[in-house]
């Protein structure tokens, strides 16, 4: 078990205890709901949208250890950031989960790099991505929503 | 701790050769018999054995291995009828397993039979697999899906049942032994309590042939489904029993090869029972291996293996109670050799992912019964699920992997 210190490394045993920006939010620009229907993990993801800027961002639902905490880095990790520049970060993130080749474009990931540990646990890599890709619904409804009115 | 002193478990886990794996260096302790039981040496040397020697398609030619593989094959059915004690050979249908199973007869007796204002009755403990096939009949027909509430225990809410049954009932369909839960159900009670009024029983017996002697005849059910691969033969083979009567009555599932006894482009002639229903070329070998995992099991003896099982269950019971934070989803008193649990402080999946490092295989999961895990407001569970060839010392290694994990995550 101790082999898996690699995967579960206390930072994000930390998340996973304490979730950051584990809230819902009332009136969020942007939403979407995350369902993994193989382990039924559940992720719900809101966002607040400035001026094309990450103003706040949070999530609710259930999920593991590594959805859990993997959502609250993503939450810490986007904050502020510009909607370009989440993009870039969760591509890049994607790259470094599941992908064997470099990808010279990748941006750095930073603190979010504790969670590449997932890549040798190939059936985890979607707990860990789930997050990013219920972000990335909400962002993308939200830009559909501009772009139709 | 062993109370079936006589069991010969060595022996048993000798014939299934994947026991032998380590994982990360530990000795497999496979508790996932749930999901798919393990082959024991004898299914696969009959599969191998009729690849290298008998096989041909069955029921086709004249020539030597035609007849060999059909030989083994028809052998297969026999030994199924005397498996469930079918009162005859073509009561006894292949499927690709107990999914089709069910569809068949979903398909096959329930939608041209059904109509608005019917009901199909089945209960909040039953496998996806015997609730969407429903659901589809359902929004075919215009009938109404009826579902029986279990108790906080796992137990069929038997008072709602015989309220829920009634003149508007068609169908019944119940899950004979719970795969989220455990709970072996009173499914004599409900064929009585059904036929009383004329309606026939599905028992979908997926979870249940492994682990305790069914006797279709005695249970007197119209219908009984289960699965090659969750009693240690191959995947993609199944059965479904029915009675010759309603088989008689009901029209093809699939049309094509070996499902017809004549064709025109005027009419076709169906074939007899079992054919009728098992269009195309069957799973052969998938038919052949099952055939050879029913004789091992009753060589065995089901009652030998049900008595050794529930020793493990209730082992496993009491060790796991042991554990601070730990609850066990489903405590009927009639329980087969399951034991789905969740502890407050790790997410099942990460139970599952640190349980494989010490060599435990469980399912970490909504089980394919999401009803099940919505009644008892859980995302999902784990849960170990026993064998005739697990051991009272890998019980051990389940509760002390539970411990360790939750010291992990603490």
């Amino acid at each position: 078990m101790d082999n898996l210190r690699e995967l579960y490394q206390e930072v994000i045993l930390d998340h996973n205890k304490n979730p950051r920006n584990f809230r819902k939010m009332e009136t969020p620009d942007g939403f979407a709901h995350g369902n993994n229907p193989l382990c039924g993990d559940q992720i719900d993801v809101y966002l607040r949208i400035t001026d094309g800027m990450v103003e706040d961002i949070s999530f609710d639902g259930n999920g593991c250890a590594i959805c859990t905490s993997s959502a609250s880095m993503m939450t810490q990790a986007l904050k502020g950031m510009s909607e370009a520049d989440a993009k870039a970060l969760f591509t890049s993130f994607h790259h470094a989960l599941t992908d064997k080749e470099e990808h010279p474009e990748d941006v750095p990931l930073g603190k979010l790099k504790v969670l590449t540990g997932v890549k040798d646990y190939p059936v985890r890599v979607k707990c860990a991505t789930l997050a990013w890709h219920t972000f990335d619904a909400a962002l993308k409804k939200l830009q559909g929503n501009i772009s139709t009115e | 701790m062993n109370n079936t002193a006589q069991y010969d478990v060595v022996s048993i886990r000798n014939d299934f050769p994947i026991l032998d794996r380590k994982i990360f260096g530990k000795p497999l302790v496979y508790l996932d018999n749930g999901a798919s039981t393990q082959r024991p040496v004898q299914v696969i040397n009959a599969v191998k054995d009729l690849y290298e020697h008998n096989y041909s398609n069955v029921h086709r030619g004249v020539h030597t291995l035609s007849q060999e593989s059909t030989n083994l094959y028809d052998d297969a059915r026999v030994a199924v009828r005397g498996f469930i004690n079918a009162a005859c050979v073509h009561e006894v249908i292949f499927t690709k397993g107990t999914t089709d199973a069910i569809n068949l007869v979903a398909q096959s007796y329930a939608r041209p039979r059904l109509k608005k204002g019917d009901e199909i009755l089945i209960t909040h403990m039953e496998h996806h697999s015997n609730i969407v096939p429903w659901q589809m009949v359902c929004e075919q027909t215009g009938a109404e899906l009826k579902v029986v509430p279990i108790s906080d225990k796992g137990e069929l809410d038997m008072d709602r049942f015989a309220e829920l049954l009634s003149e508007k009932t068609k169908l019944v369909s119940v899950v004979h032994v719970s795969n989220a839960l455990g709970t072996v159900n009173p499914v004599k009670e409900i064929v009585d309590a059904s036929h009383a009024i004329g309606v026939p029983v599905l028992v979908d017996g997926a979870q249940a042939v492994s682990h305790i002697p069914v006797d279709v005849q005695k249970l007197d059910a119209d219908f009984y489904a289960f699965s090659g691969h969750k009693i240690y033969g191959p995947t993609g083979v199944g059965v479904l029993y029915g009675k010759e009567k309603l088989l008689n009555e009901m029209p093809p599932y699939q049309g094509g090869g070996d499902m017809i006894l004549s064709v025109s482009f005027e009419k076709t002639e169906y074939n007899a029972l079992p054919y009728k229903f098992e269009a195309g070329t069957p799973n052969i070998a998938g038919v052949v291996g099952l055939g050879a995992a029913i004789n091992y099991v009753q060589k065995i003896g089901l009652g030998t293996i049900a008595a050794h099982e529930h020793g493990l269950l209730v082992y496993a019971t009491s060790k796991l109670q042991e554990i601070d934070g730990l609850r066990i989803i489903g405590e009927a008193d009639q329980k087969a050799g399951l034991i789905s649990f969740v502890l407050d402080a790790v997410h099942p999946h990460d139970i599952g992912t640190m349980l494989d490092a010490e060599g435990v295989a469980l399912r970490a999961g909504h089980h394919c019964a999401q009803p099940v895990m919505d009644r008892y407001k859980v995302p999902a569970t784990a849960r170990a699920s026993f064998a005739m060839y697990n051991t009272f010392s890998e019980i051990d290694v389940l509760a002390a992997a539970i411990v360790k994990t939750i010291g992990m995550f603490s």
